[in-house]
């Protein structure tokens, strides 16, 4: 267990840059690797990673090892867990990071059933216990009605993965020194089993959800179809992105891909307006990281008051075109 | 082709929040009286998954649960969608257990059952949410996986299926027998029919245990865990909801555009 020294951060490239997740993991990284007086390193991975090495030394790796190959041009499951497994056994971290992503979720766990450490999923806080220096990971559970702090006692590497905007992203630095170290060895491709038959990127209507400052979200309440367009109308007028709650995916008026919960997306935007819906435990759980909650409902008993910070008691047929309508006002000045 | 689904039964995380209850001691969730645990929702669309797989390509689904003796429960649901049969896996040693120890347990029956193409599990579980057995257990079987799909085909002896990314999806391939585990984007789960709902009445699910299985107690031991729950706690939200009002709902709803301008 004592072999086993410093925080890796697996990091992602997105469109040839450094995802904003992964510098929000250096970020962390870096505090945990400080609290243990131990190294900070990044694992990149793709067919060309450029200067992205350097990069991420100015925003604190110690570290950044490079595996540059075709195969990893794209996210590829049984490529990727390779080469980072293959890491891990030789640069043997005490932590690793990686960012609760569709990467990270896939990556993650495959690389916890074959490196045998201890994992925990979606996090929302990780810290260093003086006494043990053992990491302690706080994370969402029951759809964030409760919250579980996990701790790897002797399973190693400690593996989290970390929501995407919940911690601080690392300021950059360019004056930083650190070391570009090439991975050296081939991906063996006999152990690539799942093959790749195409990829559709989806064009999203809008704004993209995840990425959205604001957020309108809809719920059984608003009744039909038709109605359903005032929501939408109101998220155009603000340039926002449109949500739902399952029972409205259920229903057909916004589909899957749209719903924000548990079993849907999680979304932290500066602004989420949930309309018509009465805020149960497993759709909070989707929205709760949300700067300012605003609810439109016209039970004042409905639980989303107790998560919002502004609210409008009353039907929200007689709300909504008003505020639209305000907004545009508003927005145009 | 014959399938295995692995399914767990979870509180209905429907509950209204005012009926969730902890026990920060024993880090435990009470369930609150008289709601009924339900089948986890991602389970639920892995079974469906492996109902439209039978529908096309006939075969067997085998379904397997590890929890308590009313586990059965949720197997029997599976079988009112149409799976064939069902095992509970209980036992002291595999209570509370990790995300390794429940993937370790699950690989074991999977074992003794034998003889399939596909294992399904839901993409996470609607309780703790960790999201790890599938692929934990993919790596014990040494099976290829595929997570978060929205779509499952069988073709040519090959898993055909359709899983969701960031910006779109893809659709990938395997050999099987492979492993993969469902999201919701796969749609709603099919009403149990009559027929089924008469068969799942009718049919007797045995209970495996440990030994029956094979499981190893040294795997089972709390004290080789591969993480551990140190604290269990309800956060705490301070949210004071200021209730926005005027004249009428329009003006109400102008005075409330006015203050969320600033924040935009």
């Amino acid at each position: 267990m004592d072999s086993h020294k410093g925080v890796l951060v697996c990091g992602e490239i997105a469109e040839g840059k450094l995802a904003p997740i992964t510098i929000e993991l250096l970020g962390a990284g870096r505090k945990l690797a400080n609290d243990l007086g131990e190294e900070l390193s990044t694992l990149l991975m793709g067919s060309k990673t450029g200067s992205l090495g350097q990069e991420a030394i100015a925003y604190g790796a110690d570290k950044v090892y490079v595996a540059e190959d075709n195969l990893l041009d794209h996210y590829n499951s049984d490529a990727y867990t390779q080469v980072a497994a293959d890491l891990c056994r030789k640069v043997l971290p005490s932590i690793m990071l990686l960012g609760h992503t569709d990467v990270g979720c896939d990556l993650a766990p495959r690389l916890n059933g074959r490196l045998g450490g201890g994992l925990a999923m979606d996090c929302l806080e990780l810290s260093v216990d003086p006494a043990t220096k053992l990491m302690a990971s706080t994370r969402p559970v029951f759809g964030g009605n409760a919250h579980a702090r996990m701790v790897s006692k002797s399973a190693r590497p400690q593996m989290a993965t970390v929501r995407p905007k919940t911690v601080p992203a690392a300021e950059r630095n360019d004056s930083r020194q650190g070391q570009v170290i090439p991975v050296e060895g081939k991906i063996d491709p006999s152990a690539l089993k799942v093959t790749v038959v195409e990829r559709i990127k989806e064009a999203v209507e809008g704004v993209k959800l995840e990425d959205a400052e604001v957020v309108v979200s809809g719920g059984r309440g608003i009744g039909n179809a038709q109605n359903w367009e005032m929501v939408k109308e109101l998220a155009r007028a603000l340039g926002a992105a449109v949500g739902a709650t399952r029972p409205a995916c259920d229903e057909g008026w916004a589909p899957v891909t749209l719903q924000v919960g548990q079993s849907g997306k999680v979304v932290n935007p500066k602004l989420y307006i949930a309309v018509g819906l009465s805020g149960a435990m497993s759709h909070i759980a989707g929205c709760l990281g949300s700067k300012v909650i605003v609810a439109i409902n016209k039970d004042k008993e409905a639980n989303i008051f107790s998560v919002a910070h502004f609210g409008i008691v009353a039907d929200f047929k007689e709300v909504l075109p008003a505020l639209t309508t305000k907004f545009k006002e508003l927005l145009s000045k | 082709m014959n399938t295995i689904v692995c399914v767990k039964q979870v509180l209905d995380p429907e509950i209204p929040p005012a009926k969730f209850k902890i026990d920060p001691e024993a880090k435990q969730v009470i369930p609150p009286p008289g709601v009924p645990p339900v089948i986890s929702v991602y389970d639920e669309r892995a079974v469906e998954a492996a109902c439209r797989l039978k529908d096309k390509h006939k075969g067997k689904i085998t379904v397997i649960s590890m929890g308590s003796a009313k586990a059965s429960d949720v197997i029997k649901h599976a079988i009112s969608m149409g799976a064939d049969d069902g095992f509970v896996l209980q036992d002291p040693a595999f209570e509370n257990l990790d995300s390794f120890g429940t993937a370790y347990v699950l690989g074991k029956a999977i074992q003794k059952i034998g003889g399939y193409d596909l294992v399904l599990c839901g993409r996470q579980a609607a309780d703790w949410g960790a999201g790890q057995v599938g692929s934990i257990l993919a790596e014990i079987l040494g099976l290829p996986v595929i997570t978060l799909a929205c779509d499952v085909q069988a073709v040519d002896k090959k898993v055909r299926v359709k899983r969701m990314v960031n910006d779109g999806y893809e659709v990938v391939e395997a050999p099987m027998p492979s492993l993969v585990t469902v999201s919701s984007e796969i749609g709603l789960p099919r009403l149990p029919g009559g027929m089924g709902l008469m068969m799942a009445r009718k049919k007797q699910i045995p209970v495996w245990k440990a030994q029956d299985i094979g499981a190893e107690t040294s795997q089972l031991d709390k004290a080789n865990a591969h993480t551990e729950i140190t604290a269990l706690s309800v956060p705490t939200r301070k949210t004071e909801c200021e209730i926005v009002t005027g004249g009428t709902p329009g003006e109400a709803a102008s005075n409330l555009a006015s203050k969320l301008i600033k924040l935009l």
